[in-house]
């Protein structure tokens, strides 16, 4: 084995021996038993006192979900009115102006759904305090939101029958307090011992070695790459994201980084084996979301190491995809990130996914489009739990036994609402990439910022995946993009804007109803009856209904663009 | 939803605290103990700063090694890359001419010897590394621009290069700004 392939396998491994003790402590920490940051007591009590927050107060899902919507209604409001503000604030060295409403209103929700859509440059777009007291904020919180709606769900499990789910704003403090700051702590000490700037001086002017003057941007970076990946956000301190040599500089920081943004995702699969003590079902759960993850990452290992025909046919000493790839990562950790990043919802970069090859782009495309091979930090599970509920109901009917799942059965209500978040994401992807691509054939002058004649930064196929590509994005809440596109835009802006809110609420919403509604159902215990959910055949089922649903629906649109692209190429 | 408004303002205030204000200036407090002193390491030629050790920098004369193409052209002010899908013919033009360009600087490499990194873009438009491979293709014209032996070139090439990360984890790359200004330094004792 080579040293880069070496690199890769590592690093999974590493990432899996750490999120089984992880997923114990995260399991520990949300049943209330006693862990080694017990020290946080004090902390955490003062914080609900000074908020009016009765921590015994539980909830049911329903005032989860208002509490959950408050919270996020107030960021809201607060994030814009920073974002068009920042210019004439203070912590702003480089003097970058305010944010126009259309950009502060895209960047606002992207960062408020967990996304970095980022139609900004970090170096140009925002001041120092925006990077620290919006996008860093948000980074945490919304983490900190799709974690404690999870919980919900573990909760909702855990019991036999019950209405009475926790409450939320003790989830959501304890994942901060608990989980997330001391992590992020460790993680941006070592990514500032490796040479990621985190001090407040603004651009420094240089002379360099031949003789020109350059500027280099800087500022308090590393804490915010921390969590952008820990909180699987992705939102960079830099334009380049975790490309920029600065924001991650070796390869020790792109281990750090990548095992980072999928540790808690992982982790909390086993968080839930351990929750509702049913160790077996999160097994067959994190092998089926390695099988998913597999099958995107072998074929996208392939296509960047086969190269670019294009490059091969002027014969060159190797033809190597090294477009927008950086030299001290290497193909193989490039090939790897770009499909982490995808099928977890974080969005962050270490090559430029619109350079790398068709098949590559069709596999991180797909990554998003499934959506819950691990997912977002929280969202990966409840997408899967989506999933899972109409794998129960369709084996059920196949086997003509009553569909149910951890002894609640399965009804016409809750099979609603799993359809239709299912098909949402479809949807919203569908309808999205079809109006871009009316607009670009039909209105190609529009008087926008960048009139869409000019979106697309490459042609043919290629040009359709960019568009295909930011809504999927949007959509799956990832945030990575086939930058190219010119989608700094009103039409962008708004358009993804809502995607964005649609794909992330209602598929917090529909989830935790599901498990509001079994949870408050009568228990009726297993008997030779009873579909086993925890067992290979049930996993592969889960396997197929995801492929069949989530990949096949999107088939024509990836016909029309990284599979054309690819049969043009060779 | 009103009673979850009032607790919802204050936990924000309080998550600001935390996450946006104590959390980085930790962090930044940290970092004093780091090279740079978290304002990022710099690199020095007979101690005069000549740059980021970390961020490449644009090379174009004879004399020195040339890192990778860029799409910012190396001013470290923004960041990015060319984002040129694989099949675009207008990036196939540019690295054609790239290589074109390549070659008429140096003669004595021929075309299948030349490493398609040297005529890719990266990333980051930063990217401070080139393989050990691209490196040493360069060797004959910097020895002929500096009139200085091959081997001698070539050695240092070899002593410049970085280790795959403990031996065995990832790829094998040399630094273009760390290897010029040892050039430099050999250039500067003569």
């Amino acid at each position: 084995m080579n040293t880069e392939m070496m690199g890769i396998v590592v690093t999974f491994l590493l990432t899996v021996a750490l999120a089984l003790p992880l997923g114990k402590y995260i399991a520990k920490v949300f049943k209330g038993e006693r862990t080694w940051t017990d020290f946080l007591n004090p902390l955490e009590r003062f914080i609900f006192r000074f908020c009016g927050i009765d921590p015994q107060k539980e909830m049911n899902w329903k005032q989860h979900m208002l509490a959950l919507l408050s919270i996020n209604m107030v960021w809201f409001v607060y994030a814009f009115v920073v974002l068009l503000c920042q210019g004439s604030l203070f912590l702003n060295p480089d003097g970058n102006p305010g944010m126009t409403p259309d950009l502060a209103f895209n960047t606002d929700i992207s960062f408020l759904v967990n996304c970095n859509l980022q139609h900004y440059s970090g170096e140009t777009g925002v001041s120092y305090l925006s990077q620290m007291i919006v996008i860093t904020f948000l980074q945490f919180v919304t983490a900190a939101t799709g974690i404690a709606a999870v919980v919900v769900l573990f909760r909702a499990f855990a019991e036999k029958t019950t209405e009475k789910l926790g409450n939320f704003f003790v989830f959501f403090t304890k994942t901060i307090t608990r989980i997330l700051l001391p992590l992020c702590i460790v993680i941006a000490s070592l990514l500032v011992f490796n040479g990621t700037p985190a001090s407040f001086e603004g651009k420094d002017r240089i002379v360099t070695l031949q003789g020109d003057t350059v500027q280099v941007s800087r500022g308090p970076a590393a804490p915010m790459i921390a969590i952008k990946h820990l909180g699987t956000n992705g939102g960079g301190w830099f334009g380049a994201n975790s490309t920029h040599p600065l924001e991650n500089p070796n390869y020790l920081t792109n281990m750090i980084e990548v095992i980072a943004q999928v540790l808690i995702p992982i982790a909390m699969v086993f968080a839930l084996g351990f929750f509702i003590k049913r160790k077996k079902l999160s097994y067959i759960i994190f092998g089926v979301m390695t099988i998913g993850m597999l099958s995107f990452m072998i074929p996208n290992l392939v296509s960047e190491h086969s190269g670019n025909p294009a490059i091969a046919r002027m014969h060159l000493a190797d033809a190597t995809a090294m477009e927008g790839k950086e030299v001290r990562f290497g193909v193989t950790a490039s090939a790897y990130w770009q499909v982490v990043t995808t099928i977890i919802s974080t969005g962050s970069i270490n090559s430029m996914h619109d350079s790398s090859m068709p098949m590559s782009g069709a596999m991180q495309l797909l990554g998003m489009m499934t959506n819950c091979f691990y997912g977002g930090v929280g969202v990966g599970i409840l997408n899967y739990f989506v999933f899972l509920v109409i794998a129960v109901f369709i084996s059920g009917l196949m086997v003509g036994r009553t569909p149910e799942f951890m002894g609640k059965k399965i009804e016409a209500r809750e099979m609603k609402i799993a359809s239709i978040i299912a098909l949402l994401h479809p949807f919203i992807i569908l309808a999205g990439t079809a109006l871009s691509a009316y607009v670009v054939a039909h209105h190609p002058n529009a008087a926008w910022a960048v009139p869409p004649s000019s979106w697309l930064n490459n042609p043919g196929s290629h040009g359709f995946s960019e568009m295909l590509y930011e809504y999927t994005s949007a959509a799956a809440n990832n945030g990575s993009g086939f930058e190219g596109l010119g989608d700094n835009n009103i039409f962008w802006n708004v358009t993804t804007g809502f995607v964005l809110i649609l794909g992330r609420f209602l598929p917090i919403i529909g989830p935790v109803a599901i498990a509001g509604l079994l949870a408050a159902k009568k228990y009726t215990p297993e008997s030779a009856g009873t579909l086993k959910t925890d067992t290979v055949t049930f996993g592969i089922m889960t396997y197929a209904v995801i492929m069949v649903i989530a990949a096949l629906a999107f088939f024509p649109a990836l016909t029309l663009g990284p599979i054309a692209e690819f049969f043009n190429l060779k | 939803m009103k009673k979850y408004i009032m607790p919802s303002l204050k936990l924000t205030l309080v998550m600001i605290v935390l996450c946006s204000a104590l959390y980085p200036l930790l962090v930044s407090g940290i970092a004093k103990a780091a090279a740079g002193k978290g304002g990022g390491a710099k690199a020095y030629l007979d101690g005069k700063v000549v740059g980021y050790a970390n961020v490449g920098q644009k090379f174009t004369e004879d004399k020195y090694f040339w890192g990778r193409p860029s799409a910012v052209d190396y001013n470290a002010a923004g960041s990015g890359g060319s984002n040129k899908g694989p099949s675009n013919p207008d990036y196939l033009a540019t690295v054609q001419a790239r290589i074109d360009s390549f070659l008429v600087h140096n003669p004595a490499v021929k075309r299948n010897e030349l490493p398609a990194e040297l005529v890719t873009a990266s990333g980051s438009g930063l990217d401070p590394h080139i393989s050990p491979r691209a490196a040493l293709v360069q060797v004959k014209r910097v020895a002929a621009a500096r009139k200085l032996n091959e081997t001698l070139i070539a050695d240092l090439v070899r002593k410049q290069v970085q280790r795959p990360l403990a031996g065995c984890l990832g790829p094998e790359k040399v630094n273009v700004l760390q290897l010029n200004i040892a050039l430099d330094q050999i250039s500067l004792k003569k």
